[in-house]
């Protein structure tokens, strides 16, 4: 064992990320801290706030619709403005915390603007009128439930609440995030580090000895794969049990697409650092790859808001593939088969790409 | 038919450890090697001295197979590189101007790594860190080493296979005087103990004078004089003007050598 130099090689790189302290952070304490972030303010897990305005109309006072909403709320005054704390609890929506902030018209739809309040409540003859952008979810959820309050809507039976796992936000994030750790991982490890060893000659001097080049270049491949399983299950378990989201599907499906995910990025990391000896360069071209497929593949939010003529390009990208067929795995059941189509597109991918980039492979 | 040089009318080119044919290597308009040829014989110790830019290392490399010759041909131990790359490897104990090795490794791990490339075991890799003085140091990260500690390393990299032909690139440019004798000793003794040939590029004179027999004398890209130590000395010397290696570098292109 101690004498194969595949076993040595991988030991080494295993080592080397082992005492390279930002490794943890990045690899691991960085996507948990992003699915805890995200998954708060997506899920009812935390207290939402949510901040809302109201015009002022000093002139009429009696009858006042919103005041009696308020009337036993908390309240304070800053800078002349008016400010109530109501807490809304709600079995379909869920509970929410409201900052209402009594102002002017034009302060009102300032704060509107900056994004610091969602929606604008105007009382006027005893009727309430609510401004909002309606393309925000947020702002439509907070006038679903303000309106059901203060004008005592009770008709809320067509509204059938999804809040089993599977279906909440974070079901969705996770899948993403694991997809992209795996991504970020081999894209900036692999291409960086080999990127260094030519760099530092240390690549020249590992090509004077007999050792061979194919087993170098899979060493990488499987240290990653290493790293990479570590790095996703500790995702998996924070989301596990944290937010308690499950594997729906097949497992043995969920470790060929995983696998198959890694010789993708495998490939393109060997190919991206095929030539280059400068960092600068590797970076350059590490961000061309992640950065398109970050903001795309549906990682943080369906790709299917953009224009239906981009969507038959941004599924063929490898980070859609992959992290589409983990989400059906953890979401909808998928096994082997309904995944097969993903799996062998990534591993041709890494396949191409390994076989381009070693061709091309500048030693020394 | 008579062959170019002489020396190959009483030596069978099978027993030159190195032959090197009428190499050249330009890059763009540098000439880096310009059509040089050189035997080296088993058992030889040669230095390859002159100053930056030379093109000692492009030389060594294209020797040790890692860059290929615009033309010309190399052969070791009567073998082309083409085809017996395995095997040359093998035969070869390499050390590289200036390679870092993996910096958050430690050196018994880095010899272990090497070792496994040659298949070689525990025994090999004590020997080597007690023949290089680094047995103290054995669970030293490599970049916490100083730079004589890193070319010991590099050194006993060299060594690990036990190799017939050894190619050491400068391998005491930049250290103190202590560490570089270190070294010498080190390489010294090699050479009584056992039956090997090496090429060692340098600007050094004193390292040239106290390792090896035969001197290579090399200014861009061309080799301008050659011989035993002595007799290159004695050449160029005259009655009333005792040379050293410098000087006489100096007489032939009116430069210093560590310029
Ligand atoms: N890869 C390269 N690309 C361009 N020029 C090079 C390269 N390698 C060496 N040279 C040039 O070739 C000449 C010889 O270099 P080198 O063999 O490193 O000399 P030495 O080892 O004697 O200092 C120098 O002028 C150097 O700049
Ligand atoms: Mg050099």
């Amino acid at each position: 064992m101690l004498k194969r130099p595949l076993f040595q090689l991988i030991l080494v790189q295993l080592k080397e990320f082992c005492r390279e302290p930002g490794i943890l952070y990045w690899g691991i304490g960085f996507p948990v801290l992003m699915a805890w972030g995200l998954g708060i303010a997506f899920t009812n897990k935390g207290s939402l706030v949510r901040n809302i305005a109201v015009i002022e109309n000093r002139i009429i006072i009696e009858n006042n619709v919103l005041r009696n909403f308020l009337a036993n709320s908390e309240s304070y005054i800053t800078n002349d403005e008016k400010i109530y704390k109501k807490t809304i609890v709600d079995k379909k929506l869920g509970k929410i915390n409201y900052k209402i902030i009594f102002t002017s018209k034009e302060k009102a739809f300032i704060l509107l603007k900056r994004g610091t309040v969602l929606v604008i409540l105007e009382e006027k003859d005893g009727k309430v009128k609510y401004y909002f952008d309606p393309m925000s979810n947020d702002a439509q959820l907070v006038y679903l439930q303000l309106s059901r309050e203060i004008n005592n809507n009770k008709n809320f039976d067509y509204i059938i609440p999804l809040i089993e796992t599977g279906t909440r936000y974070i079901d969705f994030l996770i899948p993403g995030l694991i997809s992209m750790g795996v991504m970020m991982s081999i894209m900036w490890g692999i291409s960086y580090s080999l990127i260094e060893k030519r760099s530092k000659k240390l690549l020249r001097r590992l090509i004077a000895t007999p050792m061979k080049k194919t087993s170098f270049l899979f060493s990488h491949f499987a240290a990653r794969f290493i790293l990479c399983c570590t790095e996703a299950a500790c995702l998996f378990f924070f989301a596990y049990f944290y937010f308690d989201i499950k594997i729906e599907g097949s497992l043995i499906a969920l470790f060929i697409i995983f696998l198959s995910g890694v010789i993708a990025f495998t490939g393109i990391a060997i190919f991206a650092s095929s030539r280059t000896s400068k960092t600068e360069i590797g970076n350059g071209l590490v961000n061309v790859v992640v950065m398109p497929m970050m903001v795309l593949s549906g990682v943080f939010f369906s790709y299917h808001n953009f224009p239906e003529a981009v969507i038959p390009f941004i599924q063929k990208l490898p980070l859609t593939m992959l992290a589409d067929g983990i989400r059906s795995i953890f979401i909808e059941g998928a096994v082997l088969k309904d995944v097969i189509m993903e799996v062998f597109y990534l591993l041709g991918t890494g396949i191409l790409f390994f076989l381009a980039g070693f061709k091309i492979y500048k030693w020394y | 038919m008579k062959t170019e040089k002489s020396i190959n009318e009483f030596i069978n080119p099978q027993d030159l450890d190195i032959r090197v044919i009428n190499i050249k290597k330009f890059f763009k308009d540098i000439k880096a090697v310009d059509g040089v040829s050189l035997e080296i014989r088993k058992g030889e110790f040669i230095a390859l001295v002159g100053p930056n830019g030379a093109g000692k290392t492009t030389l060594v490399e294209m020797i040790e197979g890692l860059q290929s010759p615009d033309s010309g041909e190399v052969y070791i131990k009567g073998k082309l590189w083409k085809g017996n790359e395995d095997t040359l490897r093998r035969i070869l104990g390499i050390s590289l101007q200036e390679t870092y090795f993996f910096d958050k490794i430690t050196v018994l791990e880095t010899l272990n790594l090497f070792a496994s490339f040659y298949g070689l075991g525990e025994d090999r890799i004590k020997y080597i860190l007690e023949l290089v003085n680094l047995d103290m140091k054995s669970k030293v990260y490599v970049n916490n080493l100083s730079g004589g500690q890193k070319q010991k390393l590099a050194l006993g990299i060299a060594l690990l296979n036990n190799a017939e032909i050894l190619l050491l690139d400068e391998p005491t440019t930049g250290l103190d005087p202590s560490s570089r004798r270190e070294i010498w000793n080190i390489l010294k003794r090699l050479k009584e103990q056992r039956n090997i040939s090496m090429i060692l590029t340098t600007h050094y004179m004193e390292e040239a004078e106290f390792l090896c027999e035969r001197i290579i004398i090399m200014d861009k890209g061309k080799i301008l004089a050659e011989g035993q130590l002595n007799k290159l000395l004695s050449d160029y010397s005259n009655e009333s003007n005792k040379m050293n290696l410098n000087d006489l570098f100096l007489s032939m292109t009116g430069r210093h050598l560590d310029e």
